[in-house]
């Protein structure tokens, strides 16, 4: 990572920690992980609470789906780490990697529900362009998604805008395909706490 | 109007924690790298890339910060400001067009 305190500035704790994980994963602990360790009452401990309750919390939307979300996220931000990791987890949550691919290939054409889709593409506009508005949100609303699903899937976004922005800004280092794959059963099997 | 939902409070209390709390960049560097507003160089060039296009931060960025006096612990903390701020206001601009039309709808 760009800074050198997030590569070795951890308490001895930590670093142990890290080297149980490794240990047992065998795969590299990876810099998402770490991140929310280095000094996590300025950052880790809340951005984890967050997270958590935006991507495990009670929702309409599945654990899949919002898999899917941060998913489809990351790729508008171009964010290559993120892009792996929950398309990952997506993959194992949905048990259906074709159509993860294809909603990151193509929404327009993936096979998903309408309401998936339109909540994805106000999404996707609102990451790529910062702005959304009513129109928007009435499209969405018309293809049957509830307020709260609305607002529940807005907190995924800001989730991976958040976690994007720092994995490209400290420059996380893109993992295996075995790497990520260990990592999405890990989300999957413990959440983000 | 959507009442204030449990995954915009813990938003909200992050926000507040990098703000206002303990942090070894002052409250108004963390607020300026927060609102991408008001930065001189070459802060301004890390913070409007992280905001705006993180896949361009470089090598570079990070080491014209650290010549110009900022520490590792003083950059950790404005990239997350920077970060958190973006995401906030993308978070804010859904809500307040999700209540646009909630708005409609009761009136």
């Amino acid at each position: 990572m760009r800074l050198e305190i997030l590569n070795s500035g951890y308490r001895p704790g930590t670093k142990l920690l890290f080297a149980l994980i490794q240990l047992f994963s065998r795969q590299p602990v990876p810099d998402a992980a770490k991140l929310v360790f280095y000094r996590p009452d300025f950052y880790g401990s809340r951005a984890k609470e967050f997270t958590h309750e935006a991507m495990r919390g009670p929702s309409a939307w599945s654990v899949a789906d919002r898999e899917l979300m941060a998913a489809y996220v990351s790729t508008v931000n171009e964010s290559a780490f993120c892009v792996a990791a929950h398309s990952a987890t997506a993959r194992q949550a949905s048990q259906d990697g074709p159509k993860v691919a294809a909603v990151l290939a193509d929404l327009e054409t993936a096979p998903v529900g309408d309401g998936l889709r339109a909540t994805l593409r106000m999404l996707g506009r609102l990451t790529k362009e910062g702005k959304v508005d009513a129109d928007d949100m009435r499209q969405v609303l018309s293809a049957g998604v509830t307020r709260q699903q609305v607002a529940d899937a807005l907190a995924v976004s800001a989730a991976f805008n958040t976690t994007g922005r720092l994995a490209d800004a400290f420059g996380f280092a893109v993992l295996s395909p075995e790497g990520f794959e260990a990592g999405a059963r890990y989300l999957l099997k413990r959440g983000y706490r | 109007m959507l009442s204030e939902d449990k995954k915009r409070a813990a938003y909200r209390a992050l926000q507040d924690r990098i703000l206002n709390g303990e942090g070894r960049a002052s409250p108004e560097q963390r607020a300026r790298a927060f609102g991408n507003d008001e930065l001189s160089q070459p802060l301004a060039g890390l913070v409007g890339k992280v905001a705006t296009r993180p896949t361009q931060v470089t090598d570079a960025d990070f080491a014209a910060a650290r010549a110009a006096g900022f520490s590792e612990d003083q950059l950790f903390e404005l990239v997350i400001c920077a970060a958190v701020g973006q995401s906030a206001r993308l978070y804010d601009a859904g809500l307040a067009a999700l209540a646009d039309v909630v708005g409609e709808e009761e009136r």
